[in-house]
């Protein structure tokens, strides 16, 4: 409607939502056309403000260039948290920091990790990687060899199953993105094709199963279907062009693009290739599912398409009213990000959201929507849609499908259940807190 | 023949040949079988793979109160951490999605116990079980749940066969990803 046009010829103010959504052309002429928008005048002629001086940093020389760079330490409160930081006999998981981060690659110190038997001690020289069962040749390979093939690159997101598992709880845990959705990360990785090494082998064409195992002190293996190996499966030797992180698989890991955390089996030791499924540990019991009923699922595999909000979220307070860049991150484990709509007011209406590009197959796709917060309750929320017309299921629709825990969720470490991929919605209220609500 | 089965054959064929087309490049270094014995713990659910050896609830007893009860409690109660599951008991899954899974609950093979033992237990000594080892501690949480008698003798024939209540209760999602 032109009445909530602000000025003529200023298309990019128009709002196209309730609540302050305004339309993401108002993105495509860079930022200048929001320094009208703010509506903030009074503060722009400088009046009373401190006339500019160097500062000390610039008026001596800095310090030594080390060898390998850290962040700097005023960014010493971005780091994953513990689940298990005395590394008691249990499962350790570190969390990424995503209210603290921005675009879509993950930093590799900050990638989540989850190690069910403790990060091995792994010498890259002595590592091997066996390939046997149904091929013609059994063989091994070495890093070196390894790294010898035709190398390719990608973008991909691993998401533990288990992440967002709080959200099956009845009342909305009160928890940071990081505690919420901290258990999926996105990376370039670069390896060789699963594929490529399994023709060497010789692999038996009517095998429709592959186990792969981990170097780890549980061995974790996962059956993994052939039909994956040949789409897009990877043996990943570097994470954001250095080699993998400990935590993350060093020296090799079994990259599935889309699929569950657990079956990207890390320092992976061995693939043999089967007949049938193993039905191993973790895919009979972490990684399946209750459903409501009774009824289970299993060999899950796929992290179907999801978004969430990352700024503004849970515990950041909202100053002043004005303007804000609502911004998060969206993915799908079928396919590209096709469209992310935004809702400030609870999804009673919807805008959609600029996406950065370049959009990546199965990888983060950062979507951003300017909002003008008028200082009144406000409920955000974001909506991914993927290219193979799959939406992220509103609340009401998920939990009919998939249920809600029975029992009260009294941590954000809990895993009621697996696979949520449902909406996450951040309620600010008129002093600018903000809460996790459910609509 | 059908117009599927036409396709099926004709995807068939052409997966050999996209396969079979690929040339030798000579990175991998040949083994043989033998070569991975040590590491070729897969056990399938079929008792493929399942080793020599046997063992009894009775044995299992006995290893259990020296291996496993400091974490996973007597007689498989768990407890000792609320991390440490328990290998005895379940609640009925129409209890809600968030009942605890067990094996008497949830596994759908008698292999799993197995190889999971025997691949990842005692927690901090993996691989230290001999092969009668497992299938004794195997047989006692089997029979502990029931799901064996007590003077069952667990073996390469006789695992694979043991009735798990919750095998066919199972769903794939997404059958097309196979």
């Amino acid at each position: 409607m032109t009445k909530r046009r602000h000025r003529r010829g200023a298309a990019s103010l128009d709002l196209v939502a309730g609540n302050g959504l305004i339309t993401r052309r108002a993105l495509l002429g860079g930022g200048v056309t929001f320094v009208g928008a703010l509506g903030t005048a009074g503060t722009t002629t400088g009046a009373g403000a401190e006339p500019l001086a160097d500062a000390p940093w610039s008026l001596a020389v800095g310090g030594i260039t080390p060898p390998v760079q850290t962040a700097s330490p005023f960014e010493k409160d971005v780091t994953r948290t513990l689940s298990n930081p005395r590394g008691e006999f249990r499962t350790s998981h570190a969390r990424t920091p995503h209210q603290l981060l921005g675009g879509t690659v993950t930093p590799n110190g900050l990638h989540f990790s989850i190690n069910h038997g403790g990060v091995p001690d792994i010498d890259p020289a002595e590592h091997k990687l066996v390939l046997h069962g149904m091929v013609r040749r059994p063989l091994e390979f070495t890093l070196e060899s390894l790294s010898r093939h035709p190398l390719v690159t990608r973008m991909a997101f691993i998401e533990c199953a288990g992440n967002s598992a709080p959200m099956f709880a009845k009342e909305p845990v009160q928890a940071t993105v990081q505690m919420l959705h901290g258990l999926i990360s996105n990376a370039e990785w670069t390896g060789v094709p699963l594929s490529a090494l399994l023709d060497e082998a010789g692999i038996d064409p009517t095998a429709k199963w592959l186990v792969a195992e981990g170097a780890d002190a549980q061995f974790l293996d996962r059956s993994v279907p052939v039909k994956k190996a040949y789409d897009d499966a990877l043996i990943a030797v570097y994470q954001n062009g250095e080699h993998l992180m400990p935590g993350n698989g060093y020296p090799m890991r079994l990259l599935l693009p889309g699929y569950q955390g657990n079956m990207n089996v890390k320092y992976v030791r061995r693939i043999k290739v089967i007949n049938q499924p193993a039905y191993s540990y973790f895919e009979t019991k972490n990684y399946s599912q209750i459903l409501p009923g009774g009824k289970t699922w299993r060999f899950h595999f796929v992290m179907e398409v999801k978004s969430f909000i990352t700024y503004p979220s849970f515990g950041l307070n909202l100053k002043a009213p004005g303007l804000y860049a609502i911004s998060g991150v969206a993915y799908s484990g079928t396919g590209r990000i096709a469209k992310v709509m935004v809702s400030a007011d609870g999804g009673n209406s919807w805008g959609e959201a600029a996406l950065q590009g370049p959009i990546h197959d199965k990888a983060f796709t950062r979507f951003v929507m300017p909002w003008r917060w008028d200082g009144q309750p406000a409920i955000l929320q974001s909506r991914a849609y993927d290219d193979g017309g799959n939406a992220q299921p509103l609340r009401a629709e998920f939990v009919a499908m998939r249920g809600e825990a029975t029992r009260p969720v009294t941590t954000p470490l809990a895993f009621p259940n697996q696979h949520y991929n449902s909406i996450t919605s951040w309620a600010v209220d008129s002093k600018g807190d903000i809460k996790h609500v459910y609509v | 023949m059908s117009m599927s089965r036409i396709l099926a054959a004709a995807v068939l064929v052409f997966a050999f040949a996209a396969r079979a087309a690929t040339q030798d490049l000579g990175l991998g270094k040949p083994l043989s079988e033998s070569d991975i014995k040590q590491w070729d713990i897969t056990i399938l659910p079929d008792g493929t793979n399942l080793p020599p050896g046997s063992g009894t609830a009775a044995e299992g007893a006995k290893i259990y109160s020296v291996k496993c009860s400091a974490c996973h409690g007597d007689a498989g109660k768990g407890g000792v951490a609320p991390y440490y599951p328990a290998l005895v008991g379940g609640q009925p899954l129409t209890n809600g999605i968030d009942t605890v899974k067990t094996i008497a609950n949830y596994y759908a093979y008698a292999t799993t116990i197995f190889d999971y033992t025997r691949r990842a237990m005692p927690y901090n000594m993996p691989r230290s079980l001999s092969n009668d080892e497992v299938y004794s501690l195997t047989a006692y949480i089997l029979a502990l749940n029931k799901l064996i008698g007590e003077t069952d003798v667990m073996d390469a024939k006789t695992l694979p066969q043991v009735n798990m209540p919750n095998r066919d209760n199972f769903i794939m999602p997404y059958p097309d990803h196979l």
